[in-house]
C-alpha cells in the first residue's frame, strides 16, 4: 500500500485564551511547517507547547487564529474528523488497557469504516514497520508489555490510518533512557520511511537536537524565541533564553548531529586470527603502528595487539592483547564515537558494518578535526543567516518608516 | 414436626416463593441497573451533579423498608407494584455511585488519547470509558444485589411475591408450632439465593470483564 506523505502544517496568530486569566496560555503563535518534517517544539515546563500541539488537532480548542492543514482550514470543521486525520501519540501510549494490541491499532481505521481485510493486513503492517513480531503481539494486552513495546503500539496505532500528519505529544517520556535512546532511532528510521509531517513537543533538548529538521524553542505562552535547524540554535542562538536551554557544552551537543559516516574513517593495519603466527609477527612489526587490530574469523573486531603482547603470552593468540571493548556503526553520532575513543585505552575505535565486520577506525585526531571543521562551518552560516535577516529587518524597518502608518501591519 | 419435616412438607410452596423472590430481585436489579448506571452517566463528569444523585440516591435508602412500601400501597396498590418500586430505588444507591467513581476514576490521558485518535462522545462512553468503569460498577450491582435480597423480603407485607411470606407467615402465628419454622426456612431460603447470586456475580465477572484489566 502506497503511504500517504505529509501535509503543511501553518498556525496563523493562534492563540488560547484561558476564561478567569489575564494573559493567555498561548499567544498569537504564527508557524509554518513544511511537509515531511520533524518541528520539535521545545521549552520548559508550562511554556504552552503542549497546549499548541493541541490545538492543531483542536483537543483544545482555539480562541484565535487559524490551523492550516495540506492548505485546508481545519479551525471550523468537525473536530472528530479531523482527528480522525492527524495522528497523535502521547506520554505512557495511552493504549486502552481494556483491548488487544490488534484491536488499539485497528480503532482508527475501523472507525473511518475500512473493510474488515484490509484492517487486519493494516495491523500486521504496522506492528511490523514499529519493529514487533505480528505474530507474538497481536494478542496481548498492555499491560503485558513493556514501557517500550506500549510506545512502539501507540505509534503504530497513531500511524495505522495513514494519517499525513502525526501530533506527538512527550511520547518518550515515561520510558528509560535506553529505551528512549531506541525509540528515537526507530522514529528517525520510520521517518525515512514514511515522510510524515511531525510536531513533537519535549522538555528535552538533547532530544529536540537529535530528533528534529527544525526546533521552535518556546519561552512562556509560547512566543517563538527561535525557530531553525538544530545546528543553527546550537551555534547561534537567537538570545540569552535559547542559549540558556541549550545548556552548557553547546559543542559537544553539536557532536550528536553528525555521524561516524560524515567523517573520515581512517584505515588501519589488521590481522585475522586464521593468519599464521609468523604473518602476524611480521605485520606488528612492519605496521609502524604502536598496536594492530586482530579480527575473528568473521572479520570482526576482536583485539589490539600490542608489540610484545605474543612475546609475553608465548604466542598464544587466546591470551595475547586485549579485548576490543566498543565499537561504533557508521551510523552512531559522533558523541557516541567520542565516548568510545575516550574509553578505549587505545584512543582509537573500531567502526563496523551491518554484520559487525571491521570496515575502518576513528581516532581522536580525526574527531578533533572534524567537529573544529563543523563548527567553523556553522558560524560562517550562521553569520550569513544573520546578516540576511538583519537586511531584510532593515527592508522591513524601511518600509514601515516610508509607507502610510498601519498599512504594513496586516 | 422437625424443621426437616417442614421442608418436606412444604417444599412445593418454598420452591415458588424462592422462585418468584429470585425473579423479583432480579428483574428490579435489571431496572436498577440500566436506571443507575445511566444516572451515573449523565451526571459523572460535573461536580454537583454527580454529588446530587449520590445524595438523592442514599436519601432513599435511610427511609425504613416497611415505611417506604407503606408509603406506596395508597399510591400504587397492594401486589407487584410497590414491591418493584421500593425495590428498585433501594437498588439504586450502590450502582449510581459505583458508576461515578468509576466514571470519573478512568484515567484522563485514555480519555484523552480516546479524543485524540477521533473517537466521538458516544463511542468514548461505549468503548473506553463505561469497559473500563464496568469492574466497579458490577461491584455496586452485587453489592446492591444482595441488598435487595434482604429487602425484598418486607415485600410481602404488601402482598408482594416471596420468601417474606414465609417469615410473615411465621411471625403473624409466634407461638404455633410452624412459626419457627417457617420463619426459618424463609431466612434460610433468602440466605441461599444471595449466596447463589453473588456466586453468579462472580461468573458474570470472568465473562465481561476484559482480560485485559482482570485483577
Amino acid at each position: 500500500m502506497s503511504e500517504s506523505h505529509g501535509a503543511a502544517i501553518e498556525l496563523e496568530n493562534l492563540t488560547k485564551r484561558y476564561p478567569g486569566s489575564a494573559s493567555p496560555a498561548v499567544d498569537n503563535v504564527n508557524m509554518e511547517i513544511k511537509a515531511g518534517e520533524i518541528v520539535i517544539l521545545v521549552g520548559p515546563s508550562g511554556c504552552g507547547k503542549s497546549t499548541t500541539l493541541k490545538m492543531i488537532n483542536r483537543l483544545i480548542e482555539p480562541s484565535g487564529g487559524r490551523i492550516r492543514i495540506g492548505g485546508e482550514d481545519v479551525t471550523d470543521i468537525d473536530p472528530v474528523k479531523l482527528r480522525r486525520k492527524v495522528g497523535y501519540a502521547i506520554q505512557s501510549s495511552g493504549l486502552f488497557p481494556h483491548m488487544t494490541v490488534a484491536q488499539n491499532i485497528a480503532l482508527v481505521p475501523g472507525m473511518i469504516g475500512w473493510p474488515k481485510g484490509r484492517i487486519k493486513d493494516r495491523v500486521e503492517e504496522m506492528l511490523d514497520l514499529v519493529g514487533l513480531d505480528p505474530g507474538e503481539f497481536h494478542n496481548r494486552y498492555p499491560r503485558q508489555l513493556s514501557g517500550g513495546q506500549q510506545q512502539r503500539v501507540g505509534v503504530a496505532r497513531a500511524l495505522a490510518a495513514d494519517p499525513p500528519v502525526l501530533l506527538m505529544d512527550e511520547p518518550f517520556g515515561a520510558v528509560d533512557p535506553i529505551t528512549r535512546d531506541h525509540l528515537q532511532d526507530e522514529l528517525i528510521r520510520l521517518q525515512h520511511e514514511l515522510h510524515k509531517t511531525i510536531v513533537f513537543v519535549t522538555h528535552d533538548f538533547d532530544e529536540a537536537i537529535k530528533l528534529g529538521d527544525r526546533i521552535a524553542v518556546l519561552r512562556e505562552r509560547s512566543h517563538i524565541a527561535q525557530f531553525d535547524t538544530p545546528e543553527a540554535i546550537l551555534t547561534n542562538p537567537a538570545d540569552d533564553f535559547v542559549s540558556g536551554f541549550v545548556g552548557a557544552g553547546a559543542a559537544l551537543k553539536r557532536l550528536n548531529l553528525t555521524r561516524v559516516r560524515d567523517v573520515e574513517v581512517t584505515e588501519y593495519p589488521t590481522v585475522s586470527v586464521d593468519d599464521p603466527l609468523q604473518t602476524i609477527f611480521n605485520r606488528i612489526r612492519s605496521s609502524g603502528t604502536n598496536e594492530i587490530l586482530l579480527l575473528d574469523k568473521r572479520g570482526r573486531p576482536y583485539k589490539w595487539l600490542r608489540r610484545g603482547d605474543l612475546m609475553r603470552a608465548k604466542g598464544s593468540l587466546a591470551r595475547a592483547g586485549t579485548l576490543v571493548t566498543d565499537t561504533v556503526t557508521r551510523d552512531a553520532t559522533l558523541r557516541d564515537a567520542l565516548e568510545a575513543v575516550l574509553t578505549d585505552n587505545t584512543g582509537r575505535v573500531a567502526v563496523t558494518g551491518r554484520r559487525g565486520e571491521y570496515t575502518g577506525v576513528v581516532d581522536m585526531e580525526t574527531l578533533m578535526n572534524s567537529v573544529h571543521e563543523l563548527l567553523e562551518a556553522d558560524r560562517l552560516e550562521a553569520l550569513e543567516a544573520q546578516h540576511e535577516l538583519e537586511e531584510a529587518r532593515a527592508a522591513q524597518t524601511h518600509a514601515e518608516q516610508e509607507g502610510p502608518a498601519g498599512e504594513a501591519k496586516a | 414436626m422437625s424443621f426437616w419435616e417442614y421442608l418436606g412438607n412444604r417444599h412445593q410452596q418454598l420452591l415458588t416463593d424462592a422462585y418468584q423472590h429470585a425473579s423479583a430481585v432480579f428483574q428490579c436489579m435489571v431496572l436498577a441497573t440500566l436506571i443507575g448506571v445511566l444516572l451515573g452517566v449523565v451526571t459523572y463528569r460535573s461536580d454537583w451533579a454527580g454529588n446530587l444523585a449520590t445524595t438523592a440516591t442514599s436519601t432513599i435508602l435511610t427511609i425504613p423498608s416497611l415505611a417506604m412500601i407503606g408509603l406506596l400501597i395508597p399510591v400504587v396498590g397492594l401486589g407487584v407494584p410497590p414491591t418493584v418500586i421500593a425495590l428498585t430505588l433501594y437498588g439504586l444507591l450502590p450502582i449510581v455511585r459505583n458508576s461515578i467513581v468509576g466514571l470519573r476514576g478512568v484515567d484522563p490521558s485514555l480519555v484523552d488519547a480516546a479524543k485524540g485518535i477521533g473517537m466521538s462522545r458516544p463511542m468514548r462512553l461505549a468503548r473506553v470509558e463505561l469497559p473500563l468503569a464496568w469492574p466497579p460498577i458490577l461491584t455496586g450491582i452485587r453489592v446492591s444485589t444482595q441488598m435487595l435480597m434482604g429487602i425484598a423480603a418486607i415485600a410481602a407485607y404488601a402482598s408482594g411475591p416471596g420468601l417474606g411470606n414465609e417469615i410473615f407467615r411465621g411471625l403473624a402465628s409466634l407461638g404455633s408450632k410452624n412459626a419457627l419454622n417457617q420463619v426459618l426456612s424463609g431466612t434460610l431460603g433468602i440466605i441461599v439465593l444471595a449466596l447463589l447470586f453473588d456466586a453468579a456475580y462472580v461468573l458474570v465477572g470472568r465473562l465481561t470483564i476484559p482480560r485485559g484489566i482482570r485483577v
